[in-house]
């Protein structure tokens, strides 16, 4: 296990040094990954300017809402990058290669790829969050500072699975499958609102399938005072085991990985 | 002018080919367009009079954006250009005895054309059977249907011009990416992609309705559905012709001046 820690680390420091040798590059798509948020919060700014509440949450809520699951799913992006690149990877063969090392795969696929440059997206969530809570009524309590805890935990696990999903179809598609992005890319955009406003379906949706909904919506009726149930704390925690059927498809998916590359 | 349109018609073949890939999309943007009209259903009914649209205006908006997105998302750009830029290609393309801006034009146009011929008719039609609330709905007349189709096509060569001049401002730095992003997300923005115009306060939308940006997709969408009517809409596509002439006529004046003094990168 150490060892297994040691070489990620050692895959991360090579990548990050390798990014490093292009600094423009890097800073240019760093901003540009904050102006590409940025573009989405003036979006909420602008429509709470005109409408000041919806089903009830605040411009303030809304931020905590958007500024936290844009910090999950900027850091399973950050570092589970390797999946998304993934259908390369099994195009050109260079999974062969990963399969005859003597290590897991899923450790050397993610340390194929660390993407520093999401950064941009991290600090702009950062900052609304500082703001959203700056400017909000909730009243802190250590309960609900672990409620955040939880959820930026879970979250990125959450985000993590739907991109080992993504990864997984790419052993028997070949190609990366662009719906899937309806999960990733889709849930960033539309993960900005609290899930219960889009009505009843969709939260069962985000309740029992893709449980977004426990690292967002159910929490975040803690935080805002909406519930007071301390059980609320913990809701979080079961969308984590939302990464073992995903983990289950990559192993199905690597039993029956046939070679494609030439 | 015949070379332009077989660099097209070549182009269009081409783009007809992916079916999967279209297929792949059209659910993808089938999805994003039901999850938008969520959003702003929320935002209805959380407060009818502060809407500025019509609600079945809003979901005309909705559906035509999504099925006509390949015209006017500014991000479909094309690889291939950037990449003959970056890797020294473009030198092939400067030897052939043609205008590099007319037939990166045509090429653009065409492949933004096919992709939106093979996508856009099965989100219309699924668009149109959907429940009331939720429905594409018929143009408002016979007039409004016909500037549609003509501010639809302005729309789509402001979109292209503009792109042109992203191609062709990567001449002069290495690393188009850093460019590339900051026009992108200004357009996306400006043009009512994250949200339409008329949610803006109306200060802010005066300066932004003269901006090339709304020449793009604000047009359209909002005659279809009588948005924009009367002498607005003359306005606008007066605005529309003026726009796409000046982006051109600045860059075809960049693209001269480029190709003179051009260093071919790599080898």
């Amino acid at each position: 296990m150490r060892g297994a820690l040691g070489l990620y680390f050692r895959y991360i420091s090579i990548n990050v040094k390798s990014m490093m040798q292009y600094k423009v590059s890097f800073l240019l798509t760093t901003i540009g990954q904050f102006l590409v948020s940025f573009n989405v919060f003036l979006g909420i700014y602008f429509l709470f300017s005109r409408f000041s509440s919806v089903k009830g949450f605040t411009y303030s809520e809304v931020l905590l809402c958007f500024s936290i699951m844009l910090m999950e799913f900027s850091l399973a992006e950050c570092y589970a990058r390797g999946f998304d690149a993934f259908s390369g990877m099994v195009r050109k063969g260079e999974f062969d290669r990963i399969m005859v090392r003597p290590r897991n795969e899923i450790l050397q696929v993610l340390g194929s790829k660390f993407e520093l440059t999401r950064m941009g997206r991290m600090l702009q969530a950062i900052v609304m969050f500082i703001y959203g809570i700056s400017v909000s009524s909730i009243n802190w309590t250590p309960g609900k500072a672990i409620t955040v805890v939880l959820m930026i935990i879970s979250g990125t696990v959450l985000f993590t699975g739907i991109f080992l999903i993504y990864a997984s179809l790419c052993f028997f598609t070949l190609e990366g499958l662009e719906f899937m992005n309806v999960l990733t890319d889709g849930a960033r955009e539309y993960g900005k609102y609290p899930v219960g406003i889009y009505g009843k379906r969709m939260l069962q949706f985000c309740t029992f399938i893709v449980p977004y909904a426990l690292v967002q919506y159910y929490p975040l009726l803690y935080l805002t005072g909406r519930v007071s149930n301390p059980l609320y704390i913990f809701i979080p925690l079961p969308a984590i085991l939302f990464i073992v059927p995903c983990y289950a498809l990559w192993r199905y998916g690597v039993r029956h990985y046939k070679s494609s590359g030439s | 002018m015949n070379k332009y349109l077989s660099f097209f018609r070549l182009r269009f073949i081409m783009g007809l080919q992916y079916r999967a890939a279209a297929l792949a999309g059209i659910v993808t943007q089938f999805i994003w367009g039901f999850m938008e009209i969520l959003v702003f259903r929320a935002f209805y009914t959380a407060n009818k009079a502060a809407f500025p649209m019509t609600f079945t205006a809003m979901t005309s908006y909705i559906w035509l954006q999504q099925a006509f997105l390949a015209f006017f998302m500014a991000w479909f750009m094309e690889e291939e250009i950037f990449d003959a830029i970056i890797n020294g290609n473009i030198a092939y393309e400067l030897c052939r005895p043609i205008g590099i801006y007319e037939m990166w034009f045509s090429r653009s146009v065409s492949n933004r054309l096919s992709r939106a011929v093979l996508r856009c008719s099965p989100i219309l039609i699924v668009a149109v059977y959907l429940p009331r609330a939720y429905r594409l709905s018929a143009p408002k007349g016979w007039l409004e249907f016909v500037m549609f189709i003509v501010t639809m096509l302005l729309g789509l060569l402001v979109t292209v011009a503009f792109c042109m001049l992203i191609y062709i401002l990567s001449f002069f730095t290495i690393s188009p990416q850093g460019l590339r992003i900051l026009f992108l997300s200004c357009s996306e923005f400006f043009s009512g992609g994250v949200i339409p115009l008329p949610f803006f306060p109306d200060r802010i939308r005066a300066v932004m309705e003269l901006q090339p940006f709304a020449s793009m997709q604000n047009v359209p969408l909002r005659i279809y559905s009588g948005d924009i009517t009367g002498d607005q809409m003359i306005k606008a596509v007066l605005m529309q012709i003026f726009w796409l002439c000046v982006l051109i006529g600045v860059g075809k004046q960049i693209c001269r001046s480029v190709e003179k003094k051009i260093a071919v990168q790599g080898g």
